[in-house]
């Protein structure tokens, strides 16, 4: 505060008011040192854990990674990330794997919110709980018990199939139906964060409106059609974003389940950078690969950002 | 009117019916895993011919045998008892401790064979330090995000913000060469440390935090309180819900972390529990019955957390998606 009257005081504007203006910036931070002690803690570990890593990423996607020191090699992480034959079919699946699992999950989960929203409390929290409790499990559990569900000889995914009179599945065990088992899988685990991220919307929508339309004659399906559908755009924005990016990561399933296999049937972008990274140690190709997933995302969620919100109007 | 009644129970019958479908689905899994590890492994009755796994029979046993076979063991007894005949009352007896013994016999040996109880240990205080550092960190900063002015503070926060959507798989190759250079690579702070630059904490704090009237500060201030005392008496009982909305997310997210730990851990007794599993299962040792075991073990106190604190969990999910 004292600093004010200082400068207006001063005779010579020019160079007086840069010099100042340090002076200004100076006090400034002395005065609010609590503020910088405060956040200091969150900074040390931003800096070392998520900024310097994040700029790191892009520079070692340009070297070839040793320990004695590594080599400027330009764009030739990239070039041979895409020149590999793994590598392309692991994008293809991940965004095969994307382009059936997502939208299943967000309709999925705007169906179920459908069904639970009109029922009264207690129903509502034990559905939720149903339908959460497989969310919350570890991805490794789930695996695991998904594995030996599917298992040829003794699986329960047989038995059913053997219970409609038809031949047992090899599930994981062939390429052709290795993937679209790990799909069928992921559909069948209920949404439980959107479905309640839906619930919560639904329950803001305003009650007048339905209300209004009730007396324009419109039917319950006209109704969910035209009114809760579209005031749900944005949270059906929000989880078609957030579950496309957790869909491209996928990966304990992969290494819990199939490991990539049979031939490469299952390889994830993440799994390979995983073991690229991790059993080949070659740390500048998997940076490559991370930053084209990086990319992936982005565009991704950019162009549903995008058709989401222009058609809006 | 009354047609009007009936069609609508059957519709809403319809929809309790639909519902309860989907819920035995979802949950089929979690009950799998259960009822597997306490399935009979090998069990042989009076009236069979060579003893019989149920772990591994075609088709499944849907349910674990154990619990008719202790009834029909104990009714036999009883029969045997009541006609006097001792020895086979004895017989029954002790095929009654068998069946109790094979039924939860996977807990005892993966008690004694594996360090899942050392897994579990890690995995929880693992999870709760992280879980108290992040909120107090988190708190910290959103406060001073959220209610004071200073240089720097616009880069901050925005620098913080848009890390938020980058998953850590992007950064897995530089955070682990990091974690070596710190020299933390095997050792439980490199899951700790890299976790307290999540930037969803901050976010949620701060956005939470600015509702708080200034003037509850600025009274204090007068009031000659220090900073550190304003905020432990002032902004953290007001932060309160938003903290534990946090902690909670925080703990899941630690405790179910999987890639991580596998990465930077490679002592059998360091591994969280996630980690743990996975070696149980490549050993290629460990029956069916066994790994479902270890999996029960790993998902109970995840199901207990979340039915304590079901409510925190659906108010944090709402706050993020109705405020977008």
């Amino acid at each position: 505060m004292g600093i004010k009257p200082a400068l207006k005081t001063d005779f010579d504007p020019k160079p007086v008011k840069k010099q100042s203006r340090m002076k200004v910036l100076l006090i400034q931070i002395n005065k609010n040192k609590v503020a910088y002690l405060f956040l200091m803690p969150k900074l040390i570990f931003f800096a070392l854990f998520m900024l310097i890593p994040i700029v790191w990423s892009f520079v070692l996607s340009f070297q070839e990674f040793n320990i004695m020191g590594s080599t400027w090699v330009g764009i030739e992480n990239y070039v041979d990330a895409f020149q590999s034959k793994v590598f392309r079919i692991s994008l293809w699946n991940t965004l095969l794997y994307t382009i059936i699992t997502v939208p299943a999950f967000v309709l999925t989960a705007l169906l179920i919110a459908t069904l639970v929203q009109p029922l009264g409390k207690l129903s509502q929290s034990f559905f939720r709980a149903a339908f959460y409790l497989p969310t919350v499990t570890s991805m490794v559990i789930i695996a695991m018990v998904w594995r030996w569900m599917y298992n040829y000889k003794f699986g329960l995914f047989n038995y059913i199939v053997g219970l409609l009179g038809m031949d047992p599945v090899n599930w994981l065990g062939q390429s052709d139906t290795a993937l679209l088992s790990l799909m069928i899988m992921s559909i069948l685990i209920p949404p439980g964060s959107g479905i309640i991220i839906y619930l919560a919307a639904m329950n803001e929508i305003d009650q007048t409106l339905y209300e209004a339309a009730k007396i324009d004659g419109a039917n319950t399906f006209q109704r969910w059609w035209r009114i809760t559908v579209p005031m749900l755009k944005p949270t059906t924005l929000y989880l078609f974003i957030l579950s496309t990016i957790g869909s491209f990561q996928v990966f304990t399933q992969i290494i819990m389940m199939t490991g990539g296999g049979p031939g490469n049937a299952t390889e994830t972008i993440v799994h390979v950078i995983y073991k690229t990274a991790f059993r080949d140690f070659k740390f500048g190709l998997a940076s490559a690969q991370s930053v084209i997933l990086f990319f992936i995302i982005m565009i991704f969620a950019i162009f549903q950002y995008r058709t989401l919100r222009s058609d809006h109007h | 009117m009354n047609s009007n009644d009936v069609n609508q129970k059957i519709g809403k019958l319809l929809i309790y019916v639909t519902l309860i479908f989907m819920a035995f689905v979802s949950l089929l899994p979690l009950y799998w895993v259960f009822s597997t590890s306490l399935q009979l492994p090998s069990y042989q009755n009076e009236t069979m011919e060579e003893p019989i796994n149920y772990v591994e029979s075609a088709p499944p046993k849907l349910y674990p045998v154990g619990i008719k076979e202790y009834i029909h063991q104990w009714q036999e007894r009883e029969a045997a008892e009541d006609s006097g005949d001792k020895e086979d009352a004895a017989y029954h007896d002790e095929k009654m401790d068998e069946v109790i013994t094979k039924t939860f016999e996977g807990f005892v040996v993966l008690f004694e064979r594996t360090k899942i109880l050392k897994w579990l240990f890690n995995s929880l205080y693992i999870s709760i330090l992280t879980t108290l550092a992040i909120v107090l960190i988190d708190t910290m900063s959103g406060y001073v995000l959220a209610k004071k002015n200073f240089p720097g503070k616009k880069i901050i926060f925005w620098a913080i913000i848009s890390t938020m959507m980058i998953p850590e798989q992007v950064t897995l190759v530089p955070t682990f060469m990091m974690v070596q250079e710190l020299q933390l690579f095997n050792t439980h702070w490199a899951l700790i440390f890299p976790s307290l630059a999540l930037a969803f904490g901050v976010f949620l704090m701060r956005q939470f935090l600015l509702a708080i009237p200034n003037e509850l500060i600025e009274a204090a201030k007068i009031d000659g309180a220090s900073e550190w005392k304003i905020f432990w008496t002032i902004i953290v009982p007001l932060a309160k819900p938003a903290m534990a909305v946090l902690g909670i997310f925080t703990f899941v997210l630690m405790w179910n972390s999987f890639l991580w730990p596998i990465i930077v851990l490679n002592d059998e007794n360091l591994l969280t529990l996630p980690a743990g599993l996975k070696t149980l299962q490549d050993a290629n040792l460990a029956s069916f019955k066994l790994l479902m075991t270890g999996a029960t073990v790993a998902a109970i106190p995840m199901i207990v957390f979340f039915l304590l604190f079901q409510r925190y969990f659906v108010k944090g999910l709402s706050m993020g998606g109705v405020k977008q």
